[in-house]
């Protein structure tokens, strides 16, 4: 036989198995509502909800002695769209609404305010805030201190002095210079929806045919063992390519996200993510061999080390180094640094070469592995 | 019926237990998730890479950079001479921010004018940069007090003085890990119910048990309750690591704690159940966990706040049961909320659960192949 008509009955081989999967998929439209209606959900409820940037925090605001200088304190927390100010005769009363979660902090000024601001160690303003969001009670803190700022200025303005800090600090953002959540919210919830839609399709792809005893009947073919693996991906690649689009799409038009590099790149790089992570779940497919193993490995594995060991919420620099190191195993924490780049910065080789390289090895390691498993059991 | 329940329920702990992999899923992975994410969920930056860009080498640029470098957050990579070689930096991720002094810094301060601190960061993650720009601001201000304090200028005529109640070191961990706690037992209720009926179905040996003497209510409790002794067990595994490991303190009563487990667990074993009887096969059951899985944690103000969701949204969140036993978590661990004030969580997460475990028992005879 020559080489040509092998492969050429090789690619009938192939298309017979990717035919078939194809069917499986349409008959059973789970698989569908996995590529199309998860990530319009997601990016429904993440685009429009989901959001790190307080505004309108409920603050108490006990005033002991009500005057001009008060009022012209508290006249900035009206202002600002961070705070809604309620605004409490004693501290007690306050206290309460913090304990039942009605305000997330306290401002007191106490009676001897207007007196205070002529001694010369100033008027101590009190501020507690509710630890238990640690995080929002630091936003809560900075936007108190930004409040202050602006009464101080205007303070020194009325009396015609200028106050003027010994240092003042002039930040510039780069890349999202509105500091906008949802532009890293979005590429990186492309990248979670990227993982379960990698992983989730193939996860019981291999394992139902050994379940069910057909991946038997799929070895007496002369499919080869890397015929059956590619004939399994294509068409869950294709599947998942029609996912990213809707999402991409959804990303740039529905919510604004700039998109400063190249689409190609981006495609690219997603192709690459994508083989990595349907790479994934053949693994976990052919390692569990039963459905209801790689159900759990797959509920297991996928979704929380996308969500939490990949940077997309918590900054991977800051982890203990184990865990860093854990990281790197993580394979949606390289495609996050790529889109967010790619997204929002342009087209940087120093960041998408090392990080595309690393989804090189990782999908090349699954499909090696899953290979290699599957070869074994041939034997 | 004890009899038959009980049969029921040892037979499906063999089916969990019997295959190796399944136990090693069941067991294992909770304790090192646990332990791995409790690790990697805070908000508290440590060594952010920055460099300087001093161009003033006067005394008060000095001073500063000094605060910066006594800071666990960040920790300096690289001293610039140039303009041009910040962006390369940022741009290649090397440092998240770039902190720039001018010529007279040093200058206008003695002169009694303002100096100015430029600082450029890295806006990619936002919620970083944000963290870090607090951080920055937290070692200017305190620069600024102490050098009022030490030239004899006068302090601004107030000043902010914060307390944190709950948390006084405002460590974000401490807030992150109870909600661990919830995700994590979600996940584990989810693996042991999510595929059961389906698998009994795909394999037709659903059938079989629906012309046993078994009820559907026997049925419903037989299947609920792995998941739920299971689920309390691992539970219990988890608490103990947030409080032993981690030392995230416990205030309020183990009674009110476990009450919130049970709740918890009964809503998510009935959800569990619910899309398992739902689903004709092992891949359904599989693909509906995951479509319940994470829309819930995503919006149980785990990582973001509910509050910060619009109206429409957060009217979504009532009917995620993870949302309540986040506030039970936080409560009970930070604040000591007692019993009576948790009643407006416990009764929704019932609620759900009942309603949940009486569509997957309804669904048992109403849904054939």
């Amino acid at each position: 036989m020559s080489n040509g008509t092998s492969m050429g009955s090789g690619k009938m081989r192939i298309r017979g198995l990717v035919r078939k999967e194809f069917l499986q998929i349409v008959r059973d439209p789970s698989s569908i509502a996995i590529a199309f209606l998860m990530p319009i959900v997601l990016l429904l409820l993440f685009g429009y909800g989901v959001s790190l940037d307080s505004e309108h925090v409920p603050v108490a605001i006990v005033v002991e002695q009500p005057g001009a200088d008060t009022a012209d304190f508290t006249a900035a927390f009206h202002q600002s769209r961070y705070f809604n100010p309620v605004m409490y005769a004693n501290t007690r009363d306050a206290e309460q609404a913090m304990m039942a979660g009605s305000v997330n902090a306290i401002v007191v000024l106490r009676q001897d305010f207007a007196k205070q601001l002529r001694d010369p160690d100033g008027a101590p303003i009190q501020l507690i805030v509710n630890g238990v969001d640690a995080n929002s009670a630091r936003l809560v803190s900075g936007y108190v201190q930004g409040a202050w700022g602006t009464w101080l200025e205007h303070y020194a303005q009325l009396r015609g002095q200028k106050f003027e800090a010994p240092v003042q600090m002039e930040q510039r953002v780069w890349f999202n210079s509105e500091l906008r959540s949802r532009n890293f919210l979005v590429p990186g919830l492309v990248a979670l929806i990227m993982t379960l839609i990698g992983a989730l399709l193939t996860a019981m792809v291999m394992a139902r045919e050994w379940e069910r005893g057909t991946m038997e009947a799929l070895m007496v073919t002369p499919l080869s063992m890397s015929e059956v693996i590619v004939g399994k991906l294509l068409p869950y690649f294709v599947l998942g390519m029609g996912g990213l689009a809707l999402s991409v799409s959804m990303a740039l038009f529905l919510f604004d996200v700039p998109l400063r590099g190249s689409m190609w790149v981006l495609i690219a790089t997603s192709a690459l993510f994508l083989i990595a992570a349907l790479g994934m779940g053949l693994l976990i497919s052919t390692i569990a061999r039963s459905q209801f193993v790689a159900g759990q490995l797959a509920l297991i594995i996928t979704f929380l080390p996308a969500f939490l060991l990949s940077g997309f919420i918590f900054d991977i620099g800051s982890m203990p180094p184990v865990v860093q190191f854990i990281t790197h195993i993580v394979a949606a924490r390289y495609y996050i640094a790529i889109l967010q780049t790619v997204f929002l910065a342009g087209n940087d080789w120093s960041v998408i070469v090392p990080n595309a390289l690393a989804l090189v090895v990782m999908a090349t390691l699954f499909l090696g592995v899953t290979w290699r498993k599957s070869r074994k059991r041939l034997e | 019926m004890f009899a038959r329940i009980l049969a029921l329920v040892l037979k499906e702990f063999l089916a969990l237990l019997k295959d190796k992999r399944s136990r090693i899923v069941l067991i294992a992975p909770p304790l090192i998730q646990m332990i791995v994410f409790g690790y990697a969920a805070t908000f508290d930056l440590k060594n952010v890479p920055f460099a300087v860009y001093n161009e003033d080498h006067g005394v008060a640029s000095r001073e500063l950079l000094a605060a910066f470098d006594s800071a666990t957050t960040f920790s300096r990579v690289a001293e610039l001479t140039y303009d041009s070689e910040i962006a390369p930096l940022i741009d290649g991720r090397q440092v998240l921010m770039v902190v720039h002094f001018g010529q007279d810094f040093t200058a206008n301060m003695l002169a009694g004018r303002s100096g100015a601190l430029q600082v450029i960061v890295d806006g990619r993650n936002s919620n970083t940069a944000m963290l870090a720009i607090n951080d920055v601001r937290e070692i200017v201000d305190r620069y600024n007090r102490a050098w009022l304090a030490d030239h004899g200028s006068s302090q601004p005529p107030a000043r902010i003085e914060t307390r944190a109640w709950f948390n006084p070191n405002l460590e974000s961990r401490w807030f992150f890990l109870p909600g661990i706690v919830g995700i994590i037992t979600l996940l584990v209720t989810m693996l042991v119910t999510a595929m059961s009926v389906a698998r009994e179905r795909e394999q037709g040996t659903f059938d079989q048990l629906l012309v046993t003497p078994l009820r559907p209510v026997e049925i419903l409790i037989g299947k609920t309750l792995p998941g739920f002794i299971i689920g309390v067990g691992e539970a219990s595994v988890i608490v103990l690591a947030a409080v032993f490991w981690f030392k995230v303190p416990l205030l309020g009563s183990l009674l009110t704690l476990y009450t919130g487990i049970f709740l918890f667990l009964l809503s998510g074993a009935g959800v569990g159940l619910m899309i398992s009887s739902f689903a004709a096969t092992q891949q359904q059951g599989l693909l509906g966990a995951f479509m319940f899985l994470v829309p819930a944690i995503i919006l149980s103000g785990f990582a973001t706040p509910i509050r910060n969701m619009p109206q429409m949204v957060q009217d979504i969140t009532l009917l995620d049961p993870l949302r309540y036993f986040l506030v039970v978590l936080r409560g009970v661990f930070l604040e000591g909320t007692p019993f009576h004030l948790l009643l407006d969580q416990f009764w929704p997460m019932a609620l759900i659960g009942v309603v949940a475990l009486s569509i997957a028992g309804w669904l048992f005879r109403h849904r054939m192949y």
